[in-house]
């Protein structure tokens, strides 16, 4: 780490230090919504939202990139709004419409418009790109769609303004060349929201999308050419965009943990506390290493699989480790008088296992590091 | 801190793996076995000037750093290199530093005599199963409270060992001993050299992993069942596929270890040298075993097979890392530095 990017980490701690409240913490972990308005605004306010964007004013290169969302993980943030939409705008800004740069994009850099994913479907999740949600053009000229189909895990629509969809635009060529995205607002008329809320507290959403009518200007790149912008979404999430310091923030919280508690001459904390912090060592240089990938103008696509992977599944495994070694009181949730590092053990244990699903499964990202990196063949049959 | 090698580091890294690809084949390995030292291997790396690397340029050394020494410890566990190298690296730096008069120094900058260091603490004079202790002339290990430098003819003649390592018990109280260090500075001194050695050790088993993957995926590719290649299976693959990531970041760790060990800095992430040097050890040794393990499953029946090259590996793997004693020794070690605030 060169001495702009850890000033940069400096910069971000002590802005962290002067905006985000433990109200923001807990709020955040009471309703399963990793996102705070003001927090959010603050950030967008320093310039951090654009942060993403190559050759804008505020661009960040990769190392810094990994080092904003280091800080907000570690400091347990609410920061996936945050995330989603910075890449959302590196997507509108790649290959947006004119009019979408200019109408929504300065809105998005204000901090006053969040943006969600809506890739998944109840029946296409890791094969996302079999997606059936349908948009049909209401005349030869494209001028506006219609849109019918539902999305999973659209996570933060309930406070979001756009959704960026993707739908089948051609049924009846190769699944990858029938897409199309669209930046949908999430206020059209059809549109519905309902919660699904998982075994981590975590608040996600099922969307409903029945005759909801969009105009042209709403489409993101080519006609049937959604798989591309799924492409350029997908290079700007792998690796530098948060979720390998989780094991990191489990570690610190558990030392400090033990030291409040007495128990770091214990032989079994001792050992927990060596086992796991190797683990995210590891996990840090592994993240390092993609963003310097993406530094040097690579697309760290096989580098970010590898990262994921490795760390959500140490996270796993530290999380089991420290709840074991916190006992019954590891149980208790942060509410209940008696709990262990204010719940954070019972918490962790609950959050480790969507980490090996979400942002692609361990399983996918397995099958990436096969085939690309290893060089062995594709095993997914299927169209 | 910067992950990428320097141009220097580089140079090393490429003349070492053509040296090593040239000079190494597993046959040479085979060889050495039994005493798992060649001296045909150390005479070609004396030529280069690599048994000097680690010495001050004044007594002739090659000045080089524990980031660079790194880069060789890297190359030759990738070659799985019979000689005691990394051990005389570490060696030659202690006695040089603390006994720049010491009579042979000469001869181990030339290579022409080989030194040993024991990481493990000495009873009673005499040093059990120190690495390269078969072959070497001087031998710096822990008495009580002093650190010495051991001479004396070597064996000659290797205990018979899971990874073929040139191993003997040492005699540390004959003539030629010189006291390197004494009371509380020998213990320190000794600690440092044992915290080098763990960086190098932990370089040459990420070495040996990388080497292990590449075998495993160039058998899966080629060998065919069912009328596929073993490789097509998902299952194969995603056993493959989980190595990778714990490889680069095992050489990693090495590189970040010797950084904040050379420069004193600490990480981004709290961890100074001596916390890294524990955890690159650490982890070393559970990826090459773990991607050592695997090499030799996938390989089927042919894996355990005698003639051929994957149980080369897996023994190595988890020999190396033994010789300095119970890895969950440096667990509590590594645990008693965080716990007192530490990474």
């Amino acid at each position: 780490m060169n001495a702009d990017v850890a000033a940069f980490a400096a910069e971000v701690r002590e802005f962290l230090d002067g905006h985000l409240t433990d109200d923001m913490r807990r709020r955040m972990h009471r309703t399963g919504t990793s996102h705070d308005w003001d927090l959010h605004r603050a950030i967008a306010a320093r310039g951090w939202v654009a942060a993403a964007l190559p050759g804008s004013p505020e661009a960040r290169d990769p190392f810094e990139m990994a080092v904003l969302f280091r800080e907000l993980e570690l400091a347990d943030a609410p920061y996936h709004g945050l995330s989603v939409t910075m890449l959302a705008a590196g997507v509108l800004q790649q290959v947006g419409s004119d009019e979408l740069k200019a109408k929504v994009l300065p809105q998005i850099l204000a901090g006053d418009a969040l943006v969600c994913l809506g890739y998944s479907e109840p029946d296409h999740g890791s094969d996302v790109a079999a997606a059936s949600t349908r948009a049909v053009p209401n005349d030869e000229a494209h001028s506006t769609w219609t849109i019918n189909g539902q999305k999973m895990w659209t996570t933060l629509a309930h406070v979001a303004q756009h959704v960026l969809l993707l739908t089948r635009t051609d049924p009846d060529v190769p699944k990858h060349r029938g897409l199309t995205m669209f930046l949908v607002p999430l206020d059209t008329p059809g549109i519905t929201v309902q919660a699904v809320h998982t075994v981590s507290g975590d608040r996600t959403n099922v969307t409903f999308y029945d005759d909801v009518l969009v105009g042209d200007e709403c489409r993101v790149g080519d006609v049937n050419g959604g798989w591309r912008v799924m492409g350029v979404a997908l290079a700007l999430e792998r690796g530098v965009m948060g979720g390998t310091a989780l094991g990191e923030v489990l570690w610190r919280a558990a030392r400090a943990w033990a030291a409040g508690a007495g128990a770091l001459d214990r032989p079994r904390v001792r050992e927990v506390l060596a086992r796991t912090r190797i683990d995210v060592e590891v996990a840090w240089l592994l993240a390092q290493h993609t963003a310097w990938i993406a530094a040097s103008g690579g697309l760290p696509s096989v580098e970010g699989s590898m990262t994921k992977l490795f760390a959500s599944e140490t996270y796993q495994r530290a999380a089991d480790e420290w709840q074991d070694l916190a006992g019954a009181p590891g149980l208790l949730d942060m509410d209940a008088p008696g709990s262990m590092a204010d719940g954070l053990f019972e918490r962790a244990a609950r959050h480790a296992p969507l980490t090996t699903i979400y942002g692609g499964t361990s399983e996918i990202q397995r099958n990436n590091i096969a085939e690309r990196h290893l060089g062995l063949p594709s095993t997914r049959g299927g169209r | 801190m910067d992950l990428r090698l320097s141009e220097d580091q580089e140079a090393t890294r490429d003349l070492l793996r053509r040296l090593f690809e040239r000079e190494v084949g597993t046959d040479v390995v085979r060889a050495a076995e039994s005493l798992g030292h060649s001296p045909q291997v150390w005479a070609t790396l004396a030529a280069a000037g690599i048994p000097a690397m680690g010495m001050p340029a004044r007594l002739g050394g090659g000045d080089a750093d524990l980031a660079m020494l790194a880069v060789v410890a890297i190359e030759a566990g990738r070659a799985m290199a019979p000689v005691p190298l990394i051990e005389h690296l570490v060696a030659t730096r202690v006695v040089a530093e603390l006994d720049p008069a010491h009579p042979r120094l000469a001869d181990l900058a030339s290579g022409s005599a080989i030194a040993a260091l024991a990481p493990v603490p000495a009873v009673s004079g005499r040093a059990s199963l120190v690495p390269g202790g078969a072959v070497a002339d001087v031998v710096v290990a822990l008495d009580g409270d002093v650190l010495v430098a051991a001479g004396g003819p070597p064996p000659g003649a290797a205990l018979r060992n899971h990874a073929s390592a040139p191993l003997a018990d040492r005699d540390l109280t004959g003539p030629d001993r010189r006291v390197l260090a004494s009371g509380a500075d020998a213990g320190l001194a000794h600690a440092d050299a044992a915290t080098e050695w763990r960086v190098l050790t932990a370089g040459a088993l990420s070495g040996l992993a990388a080497t292990a993957l590449e075998l495993a995926v160039a058998y899966v590719k080629q060998r065919h069942q069912f009328g596929v290649p073993i490789g097509s299976f998902q299952a194969v693959q995603h056993g493959l596929a989980d190595l990778p990531g714990p490889v680069l970041g095992a050489e990693l760790l090495v590189h970040e270890a010797a950084w904040a060990l050379v420069t004193g800095e600490v990480a981004p992430t709290g961890a100074g040298g001596r916390e890294l040097a524990l955890m690159a050890l650490l982890f070393t040794a559970d990826v090459a075993a773990d991607v050592t393990a695997r090499c030799v499953h996938y390989h089927g029946g042919y894996g355990v097979a005698e003639e051929q090259d994957p149980q080369l590996l897996y023994r190595r793997a988890r020999g190396w890392a033994l010789v300095g004693g119970d890895p969950a020794d440096d667990v509590e070690r590594l645990g008693a530095l965080l716990a007192e605030g530490g990474g």
